[in-house]
């Protein structure tokens, strides 16, 4: 336990509504080095309540880097500046006394904003929903071990489906675009033998609809991966394109 | 008046689930579709549930608090699931897989429950693959198996260390294959405020739109709560942020009773606390234990640093105490002999965490190996507390993690209002005092595709039960009745903030009500709690307005709840006047210090019915033990 505490500079964005203009408000904090960076804004929000000012809407949850919920851009940076954490795990030790830090939603023209830092990513639920699953029902399905699936390819579909859906790769790629999203689930789907009966049915809907929400095209920039919490690798991207070029030519 | 009813069908143990399925009525499939369900929560139990229940042609509505399905706190299960597969060849069965969690749960579950547990337990594992969840697997491409707490066999199956989201993702594409197809519709943003209830059936449910603040109507045929447990009561537990029990609190104020609410679980591995900021506590899964070697100094106040503590200075006191299950004694046991290790003085820096070492296993497997199994566990370590433990040993402390009890379910998963159905930790059906590692995903996905889906189609078949209108009276009287609930809080306008109460009902909570009990502490916990619960309603302060995403008020309405469950945790433990697995009473230990139960006056379920604030009926539900021998647990 830490008795220094860091002073610090917070800019947050604050907007009431998708319709309300919004700007950056200066907060001044004291805050312990052990904190993790949503506690500081927790104790923040305590005393903002304390002195009776609505709080800073945030979203949270796990606060283990599993659940996706978080998503704060800081400093410019999904997730701030460390590498392959979610916000909630980013410790206040990385910060130096006296900086001012910059808070953010994440902005995508296909993530409105709801309020403050909180943004609307149902969005990424629609692209699972046109074919991100194998379709069974519940019952009736063979033995758990009556295919055996290579333990490097079981691994490789792990990686990809470690996704946890918090769109850092859509606020941080200047084209807004949800690639690496889509291509983690189609790689997941397309290493692994049960997915492969709708291989090709599902990479054309899921891309559709990528399309239709308004998500951007991937120009190869591969910000996506550097800013993923879980480090999801851009050659699911590579594998994604072939996938739907080889959809394309089955037809 | 309550009845309770556990609706146990009779007959051979192994045979009562396949006749029960069998002598249930069916919905015919075309009549399906003129049912509605309501499912709340997309957690495990929630989303394989909502899912299923569409897949067979019902009509489903599902809510929840998260601004999509694919975030409840399911996610965060590390270690694995269990299942009696025995595919290790190493002397598994459904028998034992029963067996052990039986005695795991220190005798205080119903044994046809958890036979039917252990009986669908490798269907799981056959779904779960077949939806394509990556679990790890051995070089010859079959499944692979680790070991976790209170068992002797490898039946833990998992994906690395994150099992717990490749399960809940696999249910959520399921759900979003059902949604995509018009049988399930999705409401996110929703949170659940209070059950209706019309003629002693529920109907429905009153939810708060999370985003505009509207109070929501929803009817149904049958209403199936997935909502989680109440760990959160504590303030600091590894619950998520947003794990509450407003939705169980509420229906069990309508009528439904509540099972054993204090049997809590405290998780031996999580990361020590940091300092009055602390937002909730992180949890370091179970299935270290396998390779890692808990440990403390023989030395009161020892402040060396541990590589500086010499072998023979060291305590590895669960090798000591449990010499057959060591380092891999269950839950509670571990829990309880950190926390006499830190009370002695023995902690690392003589405060409140443990050592947890993997030095002997780097050594003996390589660094490699160690970081192909945990190297993620590993790295969340480092990223929260700055140290490698690769180097230096992990320090952990027990923090409250699972709720045994719950709503009081029968074997069909009903509580006793009918049409309300409990799933999943929601309720208290499956893992008695005290649940082994890696069964609570069990249980939640063995309610939500094996069970409800036969269950409610019986009740449906056999109750015929209508459809409500929303413009009926109880549901407009609940809507007003809450409505105005968060007007009086929001109008309280007073001096202390809602974290600051719940802080401190935490602490109450963890001294008095936590790993240790005593009589005189839960009797002064019952009188802190309504007293804290009246400042609560004098002199909290809640700002911005309800019409509105106000994440104030919904913390401020969640705590209203905690501040009465809180109540009837202390009760409960007051009355049960034994230790078993996570309850704990300091006048009831043998000489070893070990839980001391008592069969012959408390082998039953205390299920609590609500008359009014401070003020509780105790009914009982007998646990008779058909087959298996009641004995003192021993882990020796």
């Amino acid at each position: 336990m830490s008795e220094i505490k860091l002073n610090l500079t917070l800019k947050v964005w604050r907007q009431q509504g998708p319709k309300s203009p919004g700007s950056f408000v200066s907060y001044k904090v004291s805050v312990s080095p052990d904190a993790s960076f949503l506690e500081m804004l927790d104790e923040l929000n305590n005393s903002l309540e304390q002195e009776g000012k609505e709080p800073i809407a945030f979203e949270s949850d796990c606060r283990e880097g599993i659940c996706g919920t978080c998503d704060l851009m800081i400093n410019g940076e999904a997730h701030g500046p460390l590498p392959r954490i979610a916000t909630c795990q980013l410790h206040m030790r990385n910060f130096k006394d006296g900086e001012t830090i910059y808070v953010e939603p994440f902005r995508a023209k296909a993530f409105p904003l709801v309020k403050d830092l909180i943004v609307d990513r149902s969005a990424l639920d629609k692209i699972i929903q046109a074919g991100g699953y194998v379709s069974i029902n519940t019952g009736g399905v063979p033995d758990a071990n009556a295919i055996p699936i290579p333990k490097d390819k079981a691994a490789e579909a792990f990686d990809a489906a470690a996704c946890i859906g918090c769109g850092a790769c859509v606020a941080t790629c200047k084209n807004a675009s949800a690639m690496l999203f889509v291509s983690a689930k189609v790689s997941q789907l397309a290493l692994l033998p049960q997915g492969h009966p709708e291989r090709a049915k599902r990479v054309e809907a899921m891309v559709k609809v990528m399309d239709e929400l308004g998500f951007g095209s991937c120009t190869n920039t591969y910000a996506c991966e550097a800013e993923c919490p879980k480090g999801i690798s851009i050659t699911n991207i590579a594998r994604l394109n072939r996938e739907f070029y080889k959809a394309k030519f089955s037809h | 008046m309550v009845k309770l009813d556990a609706k146990i069908p009779s007959g051979k143990l192994e045979e009562k689930w396949t006749n029960h399925k069998f002598n249930m009525k069916l919905v015919n499939p075309a009549n399906k579709r003129k049912y509605e369900i309501l499912v709340v929560g997309t957690g495990l139990a929630g989303a394989s549930a909502a899912a299923t229940l569409g897949e067979l042609g019902y009509k489903v509505k599902v809510l929840t608090f998260h601004d999509s399905p694919r975030r409840a706190h399911s996610i965060a299960a590390q270690g694995g699931i269990n299942a009696a597969k025995n595919y290790q060849n190493d002397g598994d069965s459904v028998y034992r897989l029963f067996y052990d969690t039986i005695k795991g749960g220190d005798f205080r579950a119903r044994e046809a429950n958890v036979y039917r547990l252990a009986e669908v337990s490798n269907n799981i594992i056959d779904q779960c693959v077949a939806q394509g969840v990556p679990f790890a697997r051995e070089y010859g491409g079959l499944l692979d198996n680790r070991s976790f707490g209170g068992a002797q066999v490898s039946r833990t199956f998992y994906a690395k260390g994150q099992t717990g989201q490749q399960l809940l993702l696999g249910a959520y594409s399921a759900l979003s294959r059902q949604i995509s197809l018009g049988n399930v519709t999705m409401f996110t943003r929703r949170e659940m405020l209070d059950l209706v209830v019309e003629n002693d059936v529920a109907k429905g449910i009153i939810a708060r739109n999370l985003v505009t603040g509207e109070i929501e109507k929803y009817s149904a045929h049958a209403v199936v709560l997935a909502t989680g447990g109440y760990s959160n009561v504590f303030f600091l537990s590894t619950n998520a942020m947003n794990c509450n029990t407003t939705a169980i609190w509420r229906a069990h104020k309508k009528g439904a009773v509540f099972a054993n609410p204090c049997y809590t679980q405290i998780h031996p591995t999580c990361l020590p606390v940091h300092g009055e900021s602390q937002s909730k506590l992180t949890l370091m899964s179970e299935s270290l234990r396998n390779d890692g070697r808990i440990w403390v100094s023989k030395i009161k106040g020892d402040k060396r640093k541990p590589n500086d503590i010499p072998e023979s200075d060291r305590d590895y006191y669960l090798e000591r105490k449990y010499p057959s299950f060591g380092n891999l004694s269950p839950r509670d046991i571990s829990s309880r002999s950190a926390k006499e290790a830190c009370d002695d003085g023995r902690g690392a820096d003589g405060g409140e965490a443990v050592y947890l070492d993997f030095s002997d296993a780097i050594n003996r497997l390589g660094k490699a190996a160690i970081e192909e199994k945990y190297g993620n566990l590993f790295e969340i370590y480092e990223v929260i507390t700055g140290d490698n433990p690769y180097q230096t040993p992990m320090k952990i402390y027990p923090a409250p993690h699972y709720t045994m009890g719950g709503l009081w379910v029968d074997y069909n998963l009903m509580s006793n209002v009918p049409g309300l159905f409990v799933l999943g930790e929601a309720n208290f059906s499956d893992h008695g005092a005290n649940r082994l590692g890696a069964s609570a995903l069990m249980q939640g996905l063995a309610d939500g595709y094996f069970v409800i889906p036969y269950t409610i189609g019986n009740y449906l078949a056999s109750d015929k039960p209508s459809l409500a209108s929303t413009d009926d009276e109880a549901f407009k009287s609940a809507a007003k009745e809450n409505d105005e609930r968060l007007k009086k809080i929001l109008s309280i306008n007073g001096k202390r903030t809602v974290d600051d109460i719940h802080k401190q009902l935490g602490r109450i909570m963890w001294n008095k009500v936590g790993m240790a009990r005593n009589e005189a502490g839960l009797k002064e916990a019952i009188k802190e709690i309504a007293a804290l619960r009246e400042e609560f309603w004098k002199d909290v302060k809640v700002v911005g307005k309800a019409e509105d995403l106000n994440q104030n008020l919904e913390r401020a309405v969640r705590l209203a709840d905690y501040l009465e469950l809180g109540e009837l945790m202390a009760l409960d433990a007051l009355n049960r006047n034994e230790s078993c697995g996570g309850h704990f009473r300091t006048e009831y230990q043998t000489e070893e210090g070990e839980a001391l139960r008592n069969d012959d006056e408390y082998a039953f379920v205390s299920a609590w019915e609500f008359n009014e604030l401070g003020k509780w009926t105790m009914h009982k539900e007998p646990l008779n033990y058909e087959f298996v021998k009641l004995a003192q647990r021993s882990y020796k």
